[in-house]
């Protein structure tokens, strides 16, 4: 792994070195090191990009890495994992992509991510989203998460992208069974010229299942961002989603929440907001003898922490 | 330490007409004073403290600061010289927890143990509030205290206080005295408090009375409280 890759691996996975337990990394589209364990198992599909990434029942404690790294300016590819949580785990995968893009040629990866996770088991999903170089050349990343939760089981999903992609757009889909939950966290910034569409559609089916959707966006210069955010109660549910945006310079925020109650009992609720850094958190901090920029980039720096 | 010479300060309204707020205010503050500002609703206090910051700019006038013209200078500028602000209405923030906030006041790398101080000088339990968001989970009550925590983590040679009672409990507010007593009696630091109430009054050094934007008196407390205490049926100040 070069310099380049190695920059990248730490951006989107924390990673300064092989890491501890299973993991599979990919560079430039192909996979360059993996290690499994005794109740983690990594299978390359055969029919397509990616990998099975198979996890025992019972399995409790354990991580999993998959990150990507991309540094072949003009390097597109579609990418398959699938995650096969067994009943009773509880486990940590953390996932990201970085794209170095020093040429003008668009660089891409659209990864698809299908998480079926058994009854009673705790997932935390982490995926972490990050572009550089300074060629021409677009950095692209479209994810796709399909999430199927079974009887009260439970998956925690974090995403960040903070920096440097330029197009994005990402859907997330699930469905839960009886007692599921899933808690979906969500940071975005963009910048510069840059689009980030987000959509989710969660399907709360079984009964006493449960979905928080929070979104933290902030769009500068002259980006653009889009987030849709759809929960339908098909029984005894709660649903709410969230999304709270700042808006600076010449962006463009749009917030679409829907949510739509098919059982009596479903209780939904959406919050929107959008707006500009308030005058008086400037202000504020300017008391205490930040600059006007500084306090800028640390109200910024809070609301995506 | 302070002069304020001829300010005005005027606003216009939805028919552009022009509102005096301040008019003509000149008041000199010595060195290690505690000021106390009194007057009725809308008589301008809260502008005075805020042309005092940097945050509204006179129409006309001057402001030194240590034989310094601060009059075209930023907030920044003013943070920097030594000037701090405790809002009457704290600002609320998603995501800066209270221990940020304490540390950007303090300027420096603040441990934990330091930031549990000053919340402790205020009466909150630092445990139970250095990794809260300064957000709207707060009650009105704690932000205040908050506030005052971070005007006491700067520790600069002038601080302003914008009605610091407001809002606080009643143990809180015996606990508020006795902060700014010592305040006062351990530095060299002065302090500008805006209040109505009695028992501040009762500890400033001195007592400015501003109603429709001009001093109406000034003096020393022995002088000053006893009539704004006397004429509360029709008191002059406050007709």
């Amino acid at each position: 792994m070069d310099e380049i890759q190695k920059t990248l691996l730490e951006q989107v996975a924390g990673l300064h070195e092989i890491p501890t337990g299973a993991f599979n990394i990919r560079a430039n589209g192909q996979s360059i090191e993996r290690n499994t364990t005794a109740n983690i198992d990594i299978i390359t599909k055969e029919d397509k990009q990616g990998i099975d990434i198979i996890i025992k029942p019972g399995t409790q404690k354990e991580s999993i890495h998959i990150p990507v790294v991309l540094s072949q300016s003009g390097l597109t590819e579609m990418v398959y994992n699938d995650f096969y949580v067994g009943e009773n785990c509880d486990i940590t995968i953390i996932a990201g992509c970085g794209i170095h893009n020093g040429g003008d040629l668009a660089s891409k990866h659209d990864g698809i991510h299908a998480f079926y996770i058994g009854k009673n088991s705790h997932v935390r999903y982490v995926e972490k989203h990050y572009g550089s170089g300074d060629g021409k050349g677009e950095r692209i990343m479209n994810p796709q998460t399909i999430v199927e939760l079974d009887e009260y089981s439970h998956m925690e999903m974090e995403t960040v992208q903070i920096k440097g992609v330029d197009s994005t757009k990402r859907t997330t889909q699930a469905k839960l069974a009886r007692g599921a939950k899933l808690v979906i966290t969500e940071r975005l910034m963009t910048h510069g010229n840059q689009y980030a569409e987000s959509a989710f559609h969660v399907n709360l089916d079984g009964e006493d299942s449960s979905a928080n959707l929070i979104s933290r966006a902030v769009a500068r210069d002259n980006s653009k961002q889009l987030f849709l955010a759809k929960i339908n109660g098909n029984n005894r549910c709660a649903g709410h989603s969230e999304c709270d945006a700042i808006i600076m310079d010449n962006a463009k925020i749009s917030a679409i929440p829907e949510i739509t109650a098919n059982h009596l009992d479903a209780a939904l609720i959406h919050e929107a907001a959008i707006g500009k850094i308030a005058g008086e958190q400037i202000i504020k901090l300017m008391t205490l003898g930040l600059t006007e920029a500084e306090a800028e980039a640390q109200i910024v720096n809070g609301f995506l922490k | 330490m302070l002069e304020l010479k001829n300010i005005s300060f005027q606003v216009s309204d939805d028919a552009s007409n022009q509102k005096e707020i301040i008019k003509d205010l000149s008041l000199k503050l010595n060195d290690h004073t505690f000021t106390a500002i009194t007057g009725p609703n809308g008589g301008g206090k809260s502008t005075l403290a805020k042309l005092i910051m940097g945050i509204e700019k006179p129409t006309s006038g001057q402001i030194l600061f240590n034989d310094t013209d601060i009059t075209h200078m930023s907030i920044t500028e003013r943070a920097k010289l030594g000037i701090s602000f405790a809002f009457q209405q704290p600002v609320r923030f998603k995501g800066i927890k209270v221990k940020d906030l304490i540390r950007l006041s303090a300027g420096e790398q603040l441990s934990t143990a330091g930031a549990c101080e000053y919340l402790s000088k205020v009466g909150l339990c630092a445990r139970d509030y250095i990794n809260r968001d300064v957000d709207s989970s707060l009650s009105g009550g704690e932000l205040k205290r908050i506030e005052i925590a971070t005007i006491i983590a700067r520790n600069t040679p002038l601080s302003v206080f914008d009605e610091p009672e407001a809002g606080i409990d009643l143990w809180s507010f015996n606990n508020l005295i006795k902060v700014f007593e010592e305040l006062h009696d351990t530095s060299d630091n002065s302090l500008i408090i805006i209040s109505h109430q009695e028992r501040i009054l009762n500890i400033a050094d001195e007592i400015v009375v501003i109603a429709n934007g001009s001093i109406q008196e000034k003096g020393c407390k022995e002088d000053i409280l006893p009539k704004l205490l006397n004429n509360t049926g029709s008191c002059k100040f406050y007709q």
